[in-house]
């Protein structure tokens, strides 16, 4: 059984019953406890109509719950009121349910594991897995996220689910048409994929996966630049750490490792993007991703072009951190004095700084310092390959110098 | 997104507010401790926030390799090292800013006279797994 084929035709399942007026997190439980009928059942007998069988089982599932809830609550049976199970509509629009868990009123780590389930279809243990946390930790982390998003309604067209919890508060629907939310639901597919790669399940192919579903379901340039920019990176993801799990700089990557025919695609994704001459953030470092893949060499590359899409990126966003990655493409294009002198004109507390400084030392023949800063960088490394690999550095440096 | 740790000390670390040693506390501001620490814990395994939380014994040993064939060597324990840490919390939250918050509420579990101790714990970020998209020269 195609796992990744099941859990594509979960956002719109979820939908579907949104849609036929169930609550999303009553919706959202039942289409999970469909998932894994599904996945007992599907290999010995396997539907003829996926999606069908899975709007089926799952609305009868919700059905089954909403009744038992509501038998506990002794309350009237209201649901002979609900609408008969029909066929599932042909039109998917799973948009809004990408909107919904990436509502900005929750935390960025809510809003990645509610989107990892609800939109995913991935299950609870395999979120807590990846995140390495306990599963009751991501239970309640998703359930949260899932009583601060019911209130809020998918959108006006799939119907508003019904009423609010007591001392909730209102919140306004229908947001969610606005074209700028697309860009809370990018920052949340971003993190996802930026997350790396423990645990069991591949967040990245994960959010590519994610991506590449929501640009089939809208058509703007930055959905695509996101895509592209996942896409680029994904590619040099073999050739990125050596055997030992050490990190590979860029310059000594074995390009032959590189994925080309994900670069392709993504750099056609983007090249179409750009066409469209509505430039963001993240088309923006998809063409630095671009250029850097386009380079047969680590010697041929163009970073004349790269500072220039720098400059783009650091008007686009204003970031320090863009500028601080500026300063090595000019330390490239324009020699490591150009680049000290961009980098003296930034905050020496942001992160890498010290790292870029080392390198830069380096490459303008100062070993001492560069050695020195190395071991400074690595104190600060936030992460353990990176420190690894600065630690490196610094001792492959100081046993030149010693020689 | 990103996990700390929270370390509370026996020793070794600066003197809290609320100094007094537990043993001169009445059983019920024990009582009371113990509860803070486990409604602590709770309310984070609630907001999706817990990771761990352990109690370490004050009495352990040191171990070191002696060779090959032969059987580690244990010594200590040493009363006079500095640093003697007592347990730790792990949390999973959005920002240091929110670690500092928790931390600050954990440092504030009631010991005599039933008062905030204010005692002083370590919070460290852990070392993450390396990100997928690394700017700089690390690509």
């Amino acid at each position: 059984m195609d796992e990744v084929l099941l859990r594509s035709l979960t956002p719109s399942v979820l939908t579907v019953l949104v849609r036929r007026g169930a609550d999303f997190a009553a919706a959202e439980d039942a289409v999970q406890d469909a998932l894994v009928e599904a996945v007992r059942v599907w290999p010995a007998d396997p539907p003829r109509d996926a999606k069908g069988w899975l709007i089926a089982v799952a609305w009868r599932k919700f059905l089954d719950a909403t009744r038992a809830d509501t038998a506990r609550r002794r309350r009237e049976d209201r649901l002979d009121e609900e609408p008969a199970p029909g066929p599932a509509p042909a039109v998917d629009d799973t948009l809004q349910l990408y909107f919904l868990c990436a509502h900005p009123s929750l935390t960025p780590s809510s809003a990645v594991a509610l989107t990892l389930r609800a939109v995913g279809g991935l299950t609870t243990r395999q979120i807590a897995r990846a995140y390495l946390v306990p599963e009751a930790t991501m239970a309640q982390r998703i359930s949260r996220a899932k009583r601060t998003v019911s209130g809020v309604g998918v959108s006006p067209a799939l119907g508003a689910p019904p009423g609010r919890r007591l001392g909730e508060k209102p919140r306004a629907r229908g947001r969610f048409d606005q074209p700028g939310d697309v860009a809370t639901v990018l920052r949340v597919l971003y993190l996802v994929f930026n997350e790396g790669y423990s645990g069991d399940v591949d967040l990245a192919a994960e959010a590519i996966r994610l991506t590449r579903q929501l640009a089939a379901q809208v058509d703007h340039p930055e959905v695509a630049g996101l895509l592209a920019l996942m896409l680029l990176h994904h590619a040099r993801r073999a050739a990125r750490t050596a055997p030992d799990g050490s990190l590979v700089p860029l310059a000594e990557q074995d390009r032959g490792r590189w994925d080309t025919e994900s670069i392709a695609e993504g750099v056609e994704i983007l090249q179409a993007a750009l066409a469209r001459d509505r430039l963001g953030e993240f088309q923006a470092q998809a063409a630095i991703a671009a250029l850097h893949a386009d380079a047969p060499t680590a010697e041929e590359t163009d970073w004349v072009q790269i500072v220039e899409w720098y400059d783009e990126l650091a008007r686009l966003t204003d970031s320090p951190v863009v500028r601080l990655n500026r300063a090595v493409a000019v330390g490239e294009a324009d020699g490591p004095r150009a680049g000290l002198a961009a980098l003296a004109a930034l905050d020496a507390s942001l992160p890498r700084h010290t790292a870029v400084a080392a390198y830069l030392h380096e490459r303008d023949g100062d070993l001492a310092t560069a050695a020195r800063l190395y071991a400074e960088a690595a104190q600060k490394a936030p992460n353990l390959a990176e420190r690894d690999h600065l630690t490196r550095q610094a001792a492959r440096l100081n046993a030149r110098r010693c020689r | 997104m990103a996990k700390y740790l929270l370390l509370k000390h026996y020793r070794g670390a600066p003197a809290a507010v609320n100094d007094v040693p537990m043993d001169r506390w009445t059983p019920e501001e024990i009582s009371a401790h113990v509860q803070y620490m486990n409604d602590f814990a709770a309310r984070l395994e609630k907001t999706g926030e817990f990771v761990d939380g352990q109690a370490l014994a004050p009495e352990g040993s040191w171990v070191r390799y002696d060779g090959e064939g032969r059987p580690p060597v244990t010594d200590g324990p040493f009363a006079e090292t500095k640093d003697l840490i007592a347990g730790w919390m792990i949390i999973d939250v959005d920002s240091h800013e929110r670690a500092v918050e928790l931390a600050g509420e954990l440092s504030a579990a009631p010991g005599a006279g039933g008062k905030p101790i204010h005692e002083w714990l370590e919070l460290r970020p852990f070392l993450t797994a390396s990100p997928t998209i690394t700017e700089c020269t690390f690509h």
